[in-house]
C-alpha cells in the first residue's frame, strides 16, 4: 500500500515541477533569470505581472481568449444537447453513420484545416473576430460534446421521458424543466472539456486572428520573439493562463473522471 | 436500451449537422480542390490530376517526417499507456485525497499548448533551467537545441508530462466502475494481486483503454504547437513532425497543391489507423 503512494506522490511531484519552475521564473527579473541558475527568486519582483495588467495588448489578449472560449462552449453545448438526446433515444435514418462522421472530425489535424479555415472565415467576413475562432473550434468540440452528453443521457432511464409525456409535458417543456436538470453533471463535464480544448488550442486561434481579436496564445509567441527574450514576462503570462483552467477544474473535480468513461465509442 | 425508430429525430440533429457541415465539409472540399489543381496566382487554377499525390509519394521530406511521426507516436503510446494505467492503480479509491489527486493530475491538461512548450523550453535550458542543469550536473552532456537525442528526449518527456494524466483519468474512471463484488469474489478465491489485475481489472478496462489509445494516437499524431515552441522542429529537422511540415508547406511556401495533397493523405492515415484499431478491438468484444 505504501509503495503505491510513493509512486503516486513521485508522479505528482513530476507534474508540478515544471509548473513550479514557471511560477519561479515569473517572479524573477530578466537579469536574474539570464544571470544564472537559482531554485527560487532572490530578487522577488512583481514587475512582469504589473506589465501584463497595465498593458492593453496583454490583458486585452486574455479577454479575447476568454470571449471565444465562452462563445465556443455555449454554442457547442446548446447544439449538442438535442443531438445527443436524439442519438441516445431514437434510431433514425443514417444515425450510426452520422455519429461516426461526427467523431471523425475529432481526428482531423488542425494543421489540415488552417488554410481552408482562413479562406472560409475571410469569405464570410468573420476573420479576426472571436466568432471565427469560436466557430472553428466547434469542429472538434461539438463531436466531443455530443459523445460525452450521449453517454450521460443513455444512463437516464427512458421511463423518465415517458412519465413526463403522460403527465402532459410537451417535448420542449420536458427537455428544459426535467431532463436538463437530471443530466446537469453531464453538461458540466461536457462544458469542461469544451472549455479546455478551446482554451489550450493555438494553431487555429493564432491564424484566424490578426490584430483586434488576438488571443493570449498568439500574444505570447509574438512577445517572446520580438522583444529579445523576456523570459520573466513570458513566464508570468503563462502562469496567468493556468488560472481559468484551475478554477474550472475545481468545480467539476468530482465528475471529470466520469466524462469519457460513460461515453460509448 | 431499446430505441424507438423515429426519423423526426433528424430535426434534433439538424443544428449539429449544419454546423459540422459548414466547418468540415466546405474546408475539406477546398482542400480536395487544391490538391487536384495547379495555380500560378491570380486565383487561376488548372486541372492537374493526381500529380501532387504522385509527387508526395516520392517526396523524401514527407517520408522522413512520416517516419519521425510514427516513431514519436509509438514511443509516446508505449510509455503513456502502461504508465497511466500504473498510476491509476496507485490512486486511492475513496477519501478526501481523491479530489486533490484528480485536480493535480488534470492540471497539465489545462495548460495552453504553447505554454506547455515554453514551460519545457525554460525548464530544459542547459545553463539556467532545472531539468537541463540537473542532467548536465550528472555528467551527461545535454543541450536540446544542439543534440537531436536531447531534443527527442525533451519532446517525449514533455508529451508524457502533458498527456499521461488523460490516460490516468480514463483508467481511474474505469477502475472505479468495477463493482466491489468482483474483488470480494477474488478475495474468497485467494487471488494474488497480479491475478486480480490480469483477470478482473484489465478485461474490465478494455473499453476505456481503447478510448485512451485512440485519443493518444490521434492527438500525438497531430502534435504541432508544443514542439514548434520547444524545438521549432530542430535541431535541423530532427523533430519536424507531420503537422510542422504541413504548416510550413501551407502557410510558408504557399504551395497550395502539394500542401493539399499532403493534408488529404495525412487525414486519411489517421482515419484509417483509428478505424482499423477500433474495429479490431470491437471484433474481439463481439466474440
Amino acid at each position: 500500500m505504501r509503495k503505491r503512494y510513493i509512486v503516486l506522490t513521485a508522479y505528482i511531484v513530476f507534474l508540478l515541477l515544471p509548473i513550479y519552475w514557471l511560477i519561479n521564473m515569473s517572479f524573477k527579473t530578466t537579469n536574474e533569470i539570464l544571470g544564472g541558475f537559482s531554485a527560487y527568486p532572490r530578487e522577488f519582483t512583481l514587475d512582469s505581472y504589473r506589465t501584463i495588467f497595465t498593458d492593453p495588448s496583454w490583458y486585452g489578449a486574455y479577454i479575447n481568449s476568454i470571449t471565444y472560449v465562452l462563445i465556443n462552449t455555449v454554442i457547442s453545448i446548446v447544439v449538442a444537447l438535442p443531438a445527443a438526446y436524439a442519438f441516445s433515444r431514437y434510431r433514425f435514418l443514417g444515425d450510426k453513420h452520422l455519429f461516426f462522421w461526427l467523431l471523425s472530425n475529432r481526428m482531423a489535424p488542425p494543421a489540415v484545416f488552417v488554410l481552408p479555415f482562413v479562406n472560409l472565415y475571410s469569405a464570410v467576413g468573420l476573420f479576426d473576430t472571436p466568432w471565427a475562432v469560436a466557430l472553428a473550434h466547434t469542429l472538434f468540440n461539438i463531436p466531443l460534446a455530443v459523445w460525452i452528453l450521449e453517454g450521460f443521457m443513455s444512463g437516464v432511464p427512458k421511463e423518465l421521458d415517458e412519465t413526463a409525456y403522460v403527465d402532459g409535458y410537451s417535448f420542449p417543456a420536458f427537455f428544459i424543466k426535467i431532463f436538463l436538470p437530471t443530466i446537469s453533471a453531464g453538461i458540466g463535464v461536457a462544458a469542461f472539456f469544451c472549455f479546455m480544448f478551446s482554451w489550450v488550442e493555438m494553431l487555429l486561434a493564432k491564424n484566424l486572428t490578426s490584430v483586434s481579436a488576438k488571443p493570449i496564445v498568439a500574444a505570447m509567441t509574438k512577445t517572446a520573439s520580438t522583444s529579445g527574450y523576456e523570459l520573466g514576462l513570458l513566464a508570468a503570462a503563462g502562469v496567468l493562463t493556468l488560472i481559468p483552467g484551475a478554477i474550472v477544474i475545481y468545480f467539476v473535480r468530482n465528475y471529470i473522471a466520469k466524462g469519457f468513461a460513460l461515453g460509448r465509442v | 436500451m431499446n430505441k424507438v425508430v423515429n426519423n423526426r429525430a433528424w430535426w434534433l440533429v439538424l443544428p449539429v449537422f449544419a454546423m459540422v457541415l459548414f466547418n468540415a465539409l466546405l474546408p475539406l472540399m477546398t482542400v480536395v480542390n487544391y490538391s487536384l489543381q495547379e495555380t500560378f496566382g491570380n486565383n487561376e487554377f488548372f486541372w492537374s490530376g493526381a500529380i501532387w499525390f504522385e509527387q508526395l509519394l516520392h517526396d523524401d521530406q514527407f517520408h522522413a517526417s512520416l517516419l519521425r511521426q510514427i516513431i514519436f507516436t509509438s514511443i509516446v503510446l508505449v510509455i503513456q499507456i502502461p504508465l497511466g494505467l500504473a498510476i491509476a492503480l496507485c490512486m486511492p479509491r475513496s477519501g478526501p485525497w481523491v479530489s486533490v489527486c484528480l485536480v493535480l493530475l488534470a492540471l497539465p491538461l489545462l495548460v495552453p499548448w504553447n505554454v506547455v512548450g515554453s514551460m519545457w523550453n525554460i525548464m530544459a535550458l542547459p545553463d539556467i533551467g532545472l531539468l537541463g542543469k540537473a542532467i548536465n550536473s550528472l555528467g551527461i552532456p545535454y543541450n536540446y537545441t544542439r543534440q537531436p537525442i536531447s531534443a527527442w528526449f525533451t519532446v517525449v518527456l514533455m508529451d508524457v508530462w502533458h498527456w499521461t494524466s488523460l490516460v490516468v483519468l480514463l483508467c481511474y474512471a474505469g477502475l472505479v466502475a468495477i463493482p466491489d463484488a468482483y474483488y470480494q469474489a477474488a478475495k474468497v478465491d485467494g487471488a494474488k494481486p497480479w491475478a486480480v489485475f490480469r483477470y478482473i481489472q484489465l478485461p474490465k478496462l478494455k473499453h476505456v483503454l481503447t478510448i485512451a489509445i485512440l485519443l493518444r494516437f490521434m492527438d500525438s499524431f497531430m502534435i504541432y504547437t508544443e514542439v514548434i515552441v520547444l524545438t521549432g522542429g530542430g535541431p535541423g529537422s530532427t523533430t519536424k513532425f507531420l503537422s510542422i511540415d504541413l504548416v510550413q508547406k501551407a502557410l510558408g511556401g504557399f504551395d497550395l497543391g502539394p500542401a493539399a495533397a499532403f493534408s488529404i493523405v495525412y487525414f486519411l492515415i489517421i482515419l484509417l489507423v483509428s478505424w482499423l484499431f477500433y474495429t479490431l478491438m470491437m471484433r474481439d468484444e463481439a466474440k
